[in-house]
């Protein structure tokens, strides 16, 4: 599974209330969630982010609010994969069970600049900077991980009958 | 093993786990509220199972922006009241019967020791302090639940807190916790279960062993849990007629770390913005003038916290200019203050009182800060933004430090008034 775009940086501790502030939690529609996406941080965001583009952030990514809202918000707006020092740990079952990728690496969060074009190898966990030619290496994600992302998600995982581990 | 790896491997009816374990196990409570369910009756409905898993093992709360402050919002809690009467889910609460959801199970003796509970919301794990394991899920995992009864969970290695000394005066559960968050960082107990033990622990009454474990999501942690003993004994037999799962960990049990604390020396906390982990002594804090403060949210909005916020504001006036809201967690903790006299002293002290439900802790509903306002609150988070504008700042403390910092019109201690 490959991706590739334009990164978005972001620094540690970004908390669900940064990503869908609470006053948006009226609405459960994903397209209209992603409007607001990071509103109170970078509102120029939902405005500006392309399909593809991937997020790069520090350590605590999601931290907060177990909201879904989160990261369907951030899957909506366009968003292909996000790539973090760490994520807490609601959102990172949030956003595989949506089928968000997440990666977790120190090297890649460190190095890689706003703005930059980055390839994402998902299955064999590396970070590409198109420019620079720089690889950088993530954690693997776990088997069962990478076919809750294949499914789309847990709905379709559990539709396909594939639940049981 | 330790509690939380005995409880987990008692619902996977396996003989034993280890940190690091995928399993799959059977929830015995699944809850969602008015923000939380939409999404996840979406998931169930798109799953396509027809019945939910166990109509009496779901408890869906609308507690967040209720009563319902726009449009949007009555439509959530309008489809999960649809939802609820559609699979006659015995565990719906709304109006008058509704109140803080993680106040309210325990209240009604729908969550007891040994049990596993999920709950689409982070502060599920507010129920660890009755000896079970409860952790905050979202929508999409919960809706799986509501279909099927089971989750996959990944076992925590366990980080042990333990607490030894005698408190000093006006140090309460709370300041416990927001010092341990200090020490350990909002990301300390990451992917971890946090177990309180120590003999100052085995002292807390039940509402300060809930504060605790409600915040043990503030550190990372996935669960947080403290062995049943007499006192959960006597809180859980007051409100239930089942008999209770007394799980303990073992002697020879491993953690990940063992994090010892003296609390002789301990002051009341204060956590300023914008993280629970950024907390210093109250001595410590300086002159920092106040417009509002907020006593209530799951996290000291319990009876308990409404006497020590009434025992100090009684015959004492909010500092003018300044606006004290005080939101008691349930119906039932609302009509006890009625009867103690508390309501009538926090009235008397120039109080709003509002009706029990979550919201000026998120930001959501009455109490909204403009830009530039400062808060003192008895919540959980003080994240940008969290009661409402950007530019606003959320301080966080126990009650009675709140209440004393109403009077004085600044964050202060009792012993200042």
């Amino acid at each position: 599974m490959k991706f590739q775009g334009k990164v978005w940086k972001f620094g540690d501790d970004i908390d669900t209330d940064l990503i869908i502030p609470a006053r948006y939690l009226n609405i459960s529609d994903g397209s209209e969630l992603a409007r607001h996406c990071f509103a109170d941080i970078r509102p120029d965001f939902a405005k500006d982010v392309s399909s593809g583009d991937i997020l790069v952030a520090g350590r605590n990514f999601g931290c907060g609010s177990s909201r879904e809202h989160a990261p369907l918000a951030i899957r909506e707006a366009g968003v292909s994969v996000i790539i973090a020092k760490s994520f807490a740990r609601i959102f990172y079952r949030n956003a595989f069970n949506i089928g968000l990728p997440l990666l977790e690496s120190e090297e890649a969060a460190e190095g890689i600049l706003e703005g930059e074009q980055v390839a994402v190898d998902l299955t064999r966990g590396e970070c590409k900077s198109i420019v620079s030619g720089k690889i950088y290496t993530a954690r693997p994600i776990p088997d069962f991980m990478r076919q809750l992302i294949k499914a789309g998600g847990l709905v379709d995982y559990i539709r396909g009958g594939e639940r049981k581990l | 093993m330790t509690i939380t790896e005995k409880i987990l491997a008692l619902h996977a009816g396996v003989d034993k786990v280890s940190p690091g374990d995928l399993i799959e196990v059977k929830v015995d409570m699944a809850l969602a509220n008015d923000i939380t369910a939409p999404l996840a009756i979406e998931t169930f409905e798109k799953i396509g199972t027809k019945k939910v898993f166990d109509n009496e093992k779901i408890a869906l709360v609308a507690d967040h922006f209720v009563p319902n402050k726009d449009i949007p919002s009555a439509q959530q809690v309008k489809l999960m009241r649809d939802f609820a009467g559609q699979h006659e889910i015995k565990n719906y609460f709304e109006g008058g019967e509704s109140g803080i959801e993680h106040v309210i199970l325990p209240e009604k003796g729908l969550v007891l020791p040994g049990q596993l509970i999920v709950g689409a919301d982070s502060h599920t794990c507010t129920y660890g302090a009755l000896g079970a394991f409860s952790t905050g899920v979202g929508s999409t995992d919960l809706g799986a639940v509501m279909a099927t009864g089971e989750i996959w969970l990944k076992v925590p290695p366990t980080i042990r807190v333990e607490y030894d000394g005698s408190l000093p005066p006006n140090v309460v559960g709370k300041d416990l916790i927001l010092y341990t968050i200090g020490l350990l960082g909002v990301e300390g107990a990451l992917y971890c279960a946090l177990e309180f033990a120590g003999e100052v622990i085995k002292k807390l009454p039940m509402s300060q062993r809930f504060t605790m474990a409600n915040m043990a999501v503030e550190a990372g942690g996935k669960n947080g849990i403290i062995e049943p003993d007499e006192i959960t004994l006597e809180y859980v037999a007051e409100r239930s007629s089942e008999k209770p799962l007394i799980v303990k960990g073992d002697r020879d049990a491993k953690y990940e770390k063992t994090v010892k604390i003296m609390v002789d020396e301990i002051e009341p906390q204060v956590a300023f913005p914008h993280s629970p982990a950024n907390v210093y002594p109250v001595s410590k804090v300086g002159h920092i003038s106040l417009d509002q403060v907020f006593i209530g949210s799951c996290t000291n909005g319990w009876l308990e916290d409404l006497r020590d916020a009434a025992s100090i504001l009684k015959g004492r006036k909010v500092a003018r200019g300044l606006r004290l809201i005080v939101i008691p967690g349930s119906p039932w903790i609302y009509k006890k203050a009625i009867q103690e006299g508390i309501i009538e002293a926090l009235l008397d002290a120039g109080a709003v009182i509002g009706p029990p439900c979550c919201g000026p802790c998120l930001g959501g509903h009455m109490g909204v800060l403009a830009e530039g306002e400062k808060a003192l609150s008895t919540t959980n988070r003080n994240f940008i933004g969290r009661m409402g504008h950007p530019k606003s700042e959320v301080y966080l403390s126990n009650p009675l430090i709140a209440a004393a910092s109403a009077v004085l019109g600044r964050i202060g201690a009792p012993d200042e008034l």
